[in-house]
């Protein structure tokens, strides 16, 4: 098995400079877009909401939104733009002519995709701080959590932009997968407020651990149960992260 | 020196043998040409030697080093330019020259000296900050090019690098290869361009299906294959049947092209006396490489 070496570090300068470069092109969509998901949903839908314990709507979401956006940054960037950048642009090609390998230039992808999460995760976390709708000290930790998090929601969709013969698959895995989590994940409502099955599926799909960890530090509520969230999501990040390198290799080297 | 050295190196892919038990070795310093029609097994080959693609059996050594086990070593020492612009079109001409210097860890002073170096090189150096698509495919490829020698590479596989170019800006390109050559960069040069193959190249491999036929030095193989000359002999379809005999007769060998046929090493003018009616039918000129490669890999469709 092959492994990755310090010159990813190459690759995600590059997707850095990239992005740092068009920047303006991608604030409407990580930024302005939660915060506007937050605010409508928060305080439109959250004039008819009464929580049990008497929380406001709006705050009950900040967390989920806060992880639900990580797993979006992290997901686009690993699909469509990997995929626009192997094979649109054969960026990879001219890379891994140079001392790069190809686990180098996927560990790159998966960290960018990775530091594309806490990005946003942050952007988002210091909105809601502004808006007061953070209590905890204990949120300081969403940033690391948003990265983790990142790392498997990156993987994940660099396996799947590994098999893809097309960039019209990517349809597939927003509106099957991501998109999905996203409503039945916890970040709207309760799991408990589902009927049992669907509660038990969202227990296993990767972004619920994430909204369970985003959701106590914002609220400063720990307990040991969260430990297991986080073993979760960084069993699922190494997996995948491992598989990726296998499925890339086999794609861009033959 | 021996600075390539590939010993029984085959590829397969499913039922296709792309590269099949090839043996080559590359001299430090010198431009390798690398014929052969659509599909010989060019870009597997120059995949493997570059470190992209593994082989499926045989081994290759490149400046001493085994690839399977030095292959960073190989890369940081190789200069790679595509057939197919992979240019960052996300960077500026600059930016993209920087970001390609950075693969190869090479310092951010250093890098910008070097990037100027190699733009003043190929005339892009007013073009820094220019967008890749504001660039012509003439610039592009000179960029690619450009690109390729940012870190001094001891080796540069340089794959159809004067296609689509305008004679201008090939004469260019042949002039810096040149250049570089003087310089004792060892140049590997896969191309279908055979005028570019003789201009450049020291040694030529002509590949057909999968295998390499015949390795030498373009004069070398032309004088061997045909002499200095080929005679072309118009015929009509009544006139050939006579012609060909007599051809025969004299024993000399003919190849039938279309409405011509060529006759090869003819020692003496007298030799093709009276084998057609008009002097205007009977035409001499000097032999090419493109003529080797037709007689070697036929003149019918490949692929």
């Amino acid at each position: 098995m092959r492994l990755f070496s310090w010159r990813f570090i190459r690759m995600w300068q590059r997707n850095g400079d990239v992005f740092f470069r068009l920047w303006h092109a991608e604030v409407p969509g990580f930024v302005a877009e939660p915060v506007l998901v937050l605010l409508a949903m928060g305080l439109g839908l959250g004039a008819y909401v009464g929580l049990v314990d008497g929380q406001k709507y709006i705050e009950f979401i900040v967390p989920g939104i806060i992880a639900a956006y990580a797993m979006f940054s992290a997901s686009f960037e690993c699909t469509y733009g990997t995929f626009f950048r192997m094979e649109y642009q054969r960026t990879f090609d001219a890379i891994i002519a140079t001392p790069l390998n190809v686990e180098d230039v996927i560990a790159g992808e998966i960290f960018w995709g990775a530091t594309r999460s806490l990005m946003t995760g942050t952007m988002i976390l210091v909105v809601a701080a502004a808006f007061q709708l953070v209590q905890s000290p204990w949120a300081l930790l969403i940033p690391p959590v948003c990265f983790l998090e990142g790392i498997m929601f990156a993987s994940i969709a660099v396996v799947f932009t590994s098999v893809v013969p097309s960039i019209y698959s990517f349809n597939y895995y927003f509106t099957l997968f991501v998109t999905p989590m996203f409503f039945f994940s916890g970040v709207f409502f309760p799991l408990s407020s589902f009927p049992s099955i669907v509660e038990t599926i969202s227990w296993v799909v990767p972004l619920t651990p994430a909204v369970r960890l985003t959701r106590a530090l914002v609220g400063g509520e720990l307990h040991i149960g969260l430990l297991w969230a986080l073993v979760l999501i960084l069993v699922l990040g190494a997996v995948f992260f491992r598989i990726a390198l296998v499925t890339m290799r086999r794609r861009l080297t033959t | 020196m021996v600075i390539i050295k590939i010993n029984s190196l085959t590829k397969k892919f499913k039922d296709l043998v792309a590269v099949d038990d090839v043996n080559l070795e590359i001299e430090e310093g010198e431009c390798f040409g690398l014929l052969g029609p659509n599909g010989a097994g060019k870009t597997s080959l120059i995949r493997m030697i570059t470190a992209v693609s593994p082989p499926t059996s045989g081994d290759i050594w490149v400046l001493g080093g085994d690839l399977r086990t030095h292959s960073r070593q190989v890369k940081a020492a190789l200069g790679v330019v595509p057939q197919m612009d992979n240019l960052d079109p996300d960077l500026t001409v600059l930016q993209n020259l920087m970001t390609f210097a950075r693969y190869f860890n090479i310092p951010k002073e250093e890098a910008r000296r070097r990037s100027m170096e190699v733009l003043t090189l190929f005339q892009l150096e007013d073009r820094c900050d220019s967008q890749i698509r504001e660039l012509s495919g003439g610039m592009r490829r000179r960029l690619l090019i450009a690109r390729g020698l940012i870190n001094m590479p001891k080796i540069v596989v340089l794959d159809e690098p004067t296609i689509g170019l305008d004679p201008q800006a090939k004469y260019l390109v042949w002039h810096k290869l040149t250049e570089l050559k003087s310089q004792g960069v060892t140049q590997l040069l896969p191309t279908q361009n055979m005028e570019e193959a003789s201009t450049l190249c020291d040694r030529v491999a002509i590949m057909h299906q999968g295998k390499v036929l015949t390795v030498d030095a373009p004069k070398k193989l032309i004088s061997s294959y045909f002499g200095d000359e080929i005679w072309e002999i118009e015929v009509t379809a009544e006139e050939r049947d006579k012609v060909v005999n007599a051809l025969r007769s004299r024993g000399l060998e003919y190849e039938n092209v279309g409405d011509k046929i060529h006759v090869f090493h003819v020692e003496a003018d007298e030799l093709l006396a009276g084998l057609v009616g008009s002097v205007e039918g009977l035409r001499r000129r000097p032999a090419t490489l493109e003529d080797v490669f037709f007689k070697l890999t036929g003149r019918s469709l490949t692929e």
